[in-house]
């Protein structure tokens, strides 16, 4: 096997790792604080990815600039879908909140359905199809610049977490519920902010994503997939977990399609999770819970 | 022991499943083809719910993936008739063992780790999808390309091979699910069922009174795995095709668990009654749509989605334990 | 508990249960003579393959009007039912519509869902024609009421590599290697299996040197591609569905791969609409070995028009041409057995034989097994951002254009 061809795989699967990465990383955020895994995740995606493509489709509106917005609808859909659909189910079991998000998964799905019709709708930039040569290494262009993309958002909410007001006072709601309440935060509007930043990630993650892959109204349920293994890798609630995850189901899926059958390679992804879960069911970076 | 089963039932709980029992004993002479085939659903995935009722109701284990029962199951009986000819009675004994096999894997992994709550329930989801795709590349079986039954034409049924029309089918699938339920109460009645109890409950606690936790476990794993099997031996059978991306996917582990949480997690008659109830609301909803002339697709699905997600809402605890508190059943059917 | 039931007595009891609900249950035995035909269209037209049960529709649809204007007008009503991409559901739903008193059955484009049907089609001796499904085995169980107008994924294949060496021959270029990707979904491994067993008898003058198979559900083909590229072989050979097939070109044009030819041996993806407005000129040169609809036959015309009018911006392509053809044929023998009776109506589809039709190939007619063997593939070339027929040269639009020209010089 030739060396660039290793080295330009394996240097692709780490940049399309990157931005399911930054998908993934929505789920996590929610999780780590609001303990409900939104099963309606990739179909949230798929509605950004379709405020893309009309914004595009009407405007001419690079999705790398009309992710913006979009965070903000999403964050305003995430907003009102946690206080109103998901807040009185804070305290339910598991699986019923899982028919909860499934219900509304559903409706998402076919929701687009009828109103975009089934056929596949995509974006296409001038840039869309162009490469950029290092060395002997051919690298997609738009790949680049998403991952790049993916590592700001990342870092950007890092920032936010670490240093804001709100973003400790939600960190404070995650490791104590009760103590949160007791010295007197909002918990439950904490909340929402959380769902709704979670969903503005996954927001700008949509947007974005219209440049790599054509959407259809069905694409959500497997995005929801990628996003469970890929945080589960990295750590549920983790985020710079959520990136390495992300990297690292990148990198294996395109390093066992390159040495085995690419036909098997989701096989090796769900194989690294299971690994993951039993032999540390925390994550790669995350915290025992 | 027998006499267990119908302890501290109230006679009318037994009445009414008496009368539900001879309704559906004479419904094949009384309805359509068309009805027949509905209830033929209704039945399958009530039995099927039931099953994972007891991993999941019973001894508090959520499994997102049971497809990979059904799956491997169907695979299994469909994969003995055609390469070696040897018929679903016979099959189905290799068919539970594997389910039971695939089950116990799982367990044994998940819970010697100490894997619970949302973690196990996405391991499962997990394992099916790894086999999925493992099947997709199972050249024996046909890969993705489909497994097909051959289906042979004559006149008369043939139940030893489950050849025949949907009649047959219908009460085999009644006789499995009333066996099902018997089974479950028998269970529940039983020292493991309020094992399984205190399990679900109090899991430290259970550990604390000397309860073996992780026996217990295995054994409602085991149990709902092999239950499931006899699901997937009729899939195989009934539909005489199998196709990998089908039968494992995880819209089929959503499917299969609907109905018991919509009926009621951990009773006895709520899968029964939510099969019932999802079945003919999606049946109603594709008729009233048709009625009302909206031929959009996708309108079917929204409108079933919003009542499956009012139901959680407004029933915390699903349909059937408040609908027996109100027919004075007592708390335990 | 399983006690034995003949059909008579299930007969008997369904009977009986009719009388009991008369008036309630739309149940209809009586098939008086000169009644009108109901067809059940029966497809995924939700789900995940909505975007192909829906084109199958659309064929259906415009059915009617266009035999009308052909002078075969008859008595016809259309049920539509969806399928929901779901087996449990495709059962069901043709359950219902034999009930409300479907005739004759059209479906189901996806092969686990035709499968499904054509049993209930069988028990309760209700002609079904399918429209399209490759699976061979659905027309190898024996069936006495199921028809398929639609190549089986053998005789795909077999078209689509004669057709190949006709490409080379006419074109002046034969390549010596080749690289097969395929999607590895029940489609794309029965085409894979086809090809397996087929190729060796064909005489082939490239090697197959890679075969690369995909999951239907891939977001991205960069791997595959840099594989294939890695071979540096002369021909791709894909095997695809829609969506993957634009990845695949996609990725193609940026890793900068440049094979001499790429033919599809006979899969959808390069002729469908939505792979001209997202590839747009990069979607030229490719080609495609698949049935398709006759340019020069009057009906394709007529149904061109036709649907053009009602369906603007929608691409006619085989999925329409083959459900349009899968109502004419019911009607056809509706007129024939002037009857609507299942039996009457299976004897007359089984002597179906109409010459002039829509897709290319020889009379339309059914085998024993009630598989339409003169259904032919011809070689498709996208030129103009649209598909032309370029081989068999009787009804070609276009002349070949080969080499493919490299994707910056266009």
């Amino acid at each position: 096997m030739p060396p660039e061809l290793v080295a330009t795989v394996a240097l692709q699967g780490i940049l399309t790792g990157l931005v399911y990465g930054l998908m993934a990383l929505g789920l996590s955020v929610i999780f780590g604080v609001v303990r409900v895994v939104n099963f309606a995740h990739g179909e949230m995606m798929t509605i950004a990815s379709y405020a893309a493509i009309v914004a595009f489709g009407a405007w001419n509106i690079d999705p790398l600039l009309s992710m913006v917005p979009i965070a903000m609808l999403l964050f305003a859909l995430g907003y009102v879908m946690q206080s109103v659909l998901i807040n009185p189910f804070i305290n339910r079991p598991e699986h019923s909140q899982f028919i909860l998000l499934a219900a509304v998964a559903i409706v998402m799905v076919n929701g687009l359905l009828m109103i975009f019709g089934p056929d596949a709708r995509n974006v296409l930039v001038d840039y869309s199809l162009d490469s950029i040569e290092i060395g002997p290494l051919l690298v997609d262009k738009v790949r680049v610049i998403t991952a790049g993309m993916a590592i700001l958002i990342t870092a950007a909410l890092f920032a936010f977490f670490r240093l804001s007001h709100t973003g400790k006072a939600i960190r404070a709601c995650a490791d104590n519920h009760l103590g949160a309440l007791v010295i007197g935060l909002n918990v439950k509007h904490l909340y929402a902010l959380t769902f709704g930043i979670g969903s503005a990630i996954v927001g700008a993650a949509g947007a974005m994503m219209t440049l790599l892959i054509d959407t259809t109204p069905n694409i959500g349920p497997v995005f929801t997939l990628q996003a469970f293994v890929i945080v589960i890798v990295g750590g549920l609630g983790s985020m710079p977990g959520a990136l390495l995850g992300g990297v690292l189901i990148g990198l294996s899926e395109a390093m066992s399609g390159l040495f085995f059958a690419p036909s098997a390679k989701t096989m090796f992804g769900v194989a690294i999770l299971i690994l993951v879960l039993l032999f540390r069911p925390q994550g790669l970076l995350g915290r025992r819970p | 022991m027998i006499a267990r089963l119908t302890d501290g039932v109230p006679r009318r709980a037994l009445i009414l499943l008496g009368l539900l029992l001879a309704a559906l004993l004479v419904a094949p002479l009384v309805v359509d083809a068309y009805v027949l085939s509905i209830l033929i659903l209704i039945l399958y995935f009530a039995y099927t719910g039931q099953a994972w009722n007891v991993m999941m109701g019973f001894a508090g284990q959520l499994s997102l993936g049971h497809s990979l029962y059904v799956g491997v199951a169907a695979y299994t009986a469909a994969a003995l008739y055609v390469h070696f000819g040897l018929g679903p009675w016979a099959g189905v004994w290799l068919a539970i063992l594997i389910s039971m096999a695939f089950g116990l894997v799982i367990g044994f992994l998940a819970f010697r780790f100490g894997i619970g709550g949302v973690y196990f329930a996405l391991l499962t989801i997990a394992f099916a999808e790894f086999t999925r795709v493992g099947f997709d590349h199972f050249t024996w079986v046909n890969g993705s390309g489909g497994f097909f039954l051959p289906v042979t034409q004559s006149e008369d049924n043939d139940p030893f091979n489950l050849r025949g029309d949907p009649v047959m089918f219908y009460y085999l699938l009644l006789a499995i699910t009333a066996l099902a339920f018997l089974l479950c109460r028998w269970l529940l009645t039983g020292r493991i069922g309020y094992y399984w109890l205190a399990i679900r409950e109090e899991p430290e606690a259970a550990q604390t009174l000397g309860i073996n936790v992780f026996r217990c476990k295995m054994i409602a794993v085991a149990i709902s795995a092999g239950m499931t099997a006899l699901s997937g031996v009729f899939f195989a059978f009934y539909y005489n095709n199998l196709f990998p991306e089908q039968i494992f996917s995880m819209s089929r582990s959503i499917e299969l668990i609907l109905g018991p949480i919509i009926g009621g997690v951990g009773s006895l008659f709520g899968p029964i009654l939510g099969a019932f109830v999802l079945t003919v609301l999606a049946e109603t909803v594709t008729e009233l749509m048709h009625a009302l002339g909206y031929d959009i697709p996708g309108i079917k699905q929204v409108f079933y989605g919003i009542c499956l997600g009012a139901v959680v809402l407004y029933l915390p605890n699903g349909i059937w334990p408040p609908l027996r508190k109100r027919l004075g059943l007592g708390d335990r059917s | 508990m399983t006690r034995k039931l003949t059909r008579r007595q299930f007969a008997a009891g369904t009977a009986a249960s009719a009388a009991l609900l008369a008036g309630s249950a739309p149940f209809n035995i009586v098939r008086a003579q000169g009644a009108k035909l109901k067809i059940g269209s029966i497809h995924p037209r939700s789900g995940f393959q909505a975007q192909l049960g829906i084109a199958c529709q659309r064929g259906i649809d415009i059915a009617p009007r266009v035999l009308k204007m052909m002078g075969m007008g008859a008595d016809i009503e259309i049920m539509s039912a969806d399928t929901e991409s779901n087996v449990d559901v495709a059962r069901s739903r043709a359950e219902k519509l034999i009930n409300d008193g479907a005739n004759v059955l059209i479906g189901a484009f996806d092969s686990g869902q035709s499968a499904a049907i054509a049993q209930v089609a069988e028990q309760k001796g209700v002609p079904y024609i399918i429209n399209v499904a490759a699976a061979p085995q659905i027309t190898e169980q024996g069936y006495k009421f199921v028809f398929r107008n639609f190549p089986t994924a053998p005789m795909l294949v077999g078209d689509g590599l004669n057709l190949m060496k006709g490409v080379f021959e006419k074109s002046g270029i034969t390549p010596k290697t080749a690289v097969f990707m395929h999607v590895n979904d029940t489609f794309g491994q029965a085409m894979a299996g086809a090809i397996k067993a087929m190729a060796p008898r064909f005489n082939l003058p490239f090697q197959i040197v890679e075969t690369i198979a995909y999951d239907p559900q891939a977001k991205d083909l960069s791997v595959e591609i840099a594989k294939a590229k890695a071979t540096g072989a002369e021909m791709l050979m894909p095997v695809t569905r829609l969506n993957d097939a634009i990845l695949m070109v996609r990725e193609m044009v940026k890793q900068r791969w440049e094979p001499k030819i790429v033919m599809s041996p006979g899969a959808p993806g390069f002729y469908e609409n939505q792979f001209y407005k997202t590839l747009g000129k990069f979607s030229n040169y490719l080609l495609t070995n698949v049935p398709w609809y006759n340019p020069r036959s009057p009906i394709t015309q007529k149904l061109l028009d036709e649907f053009t009018k009602s369906y603007k911006g929608e691409l006619f392509e085989l999925n329409v041409g083959f459900s349009f053809e899968a109502v004419m044929i019911a009607v056809d023998s509706f007129t024939r057995a002037k009857s609507t009776g299942g039996k009457e109506l299976a004897d007359a589809i089984r002597q179906t034989r109409i010459e002039n039709h829509v897709m290319a190939g020889g009379v339309l007619q059914f085998n024993e097994k009630g598989q339409n063997v003169n259904v032919k593939s011809v070689t498709l070339q996208n030129l103009d951002q649209r598909p032309k027929v370029v081989l068999p040269l009787d009804i070609s639009e276009d002349n070949l254009t080969l080499p493919m020209p490299g994707w910056s010089k266009r």
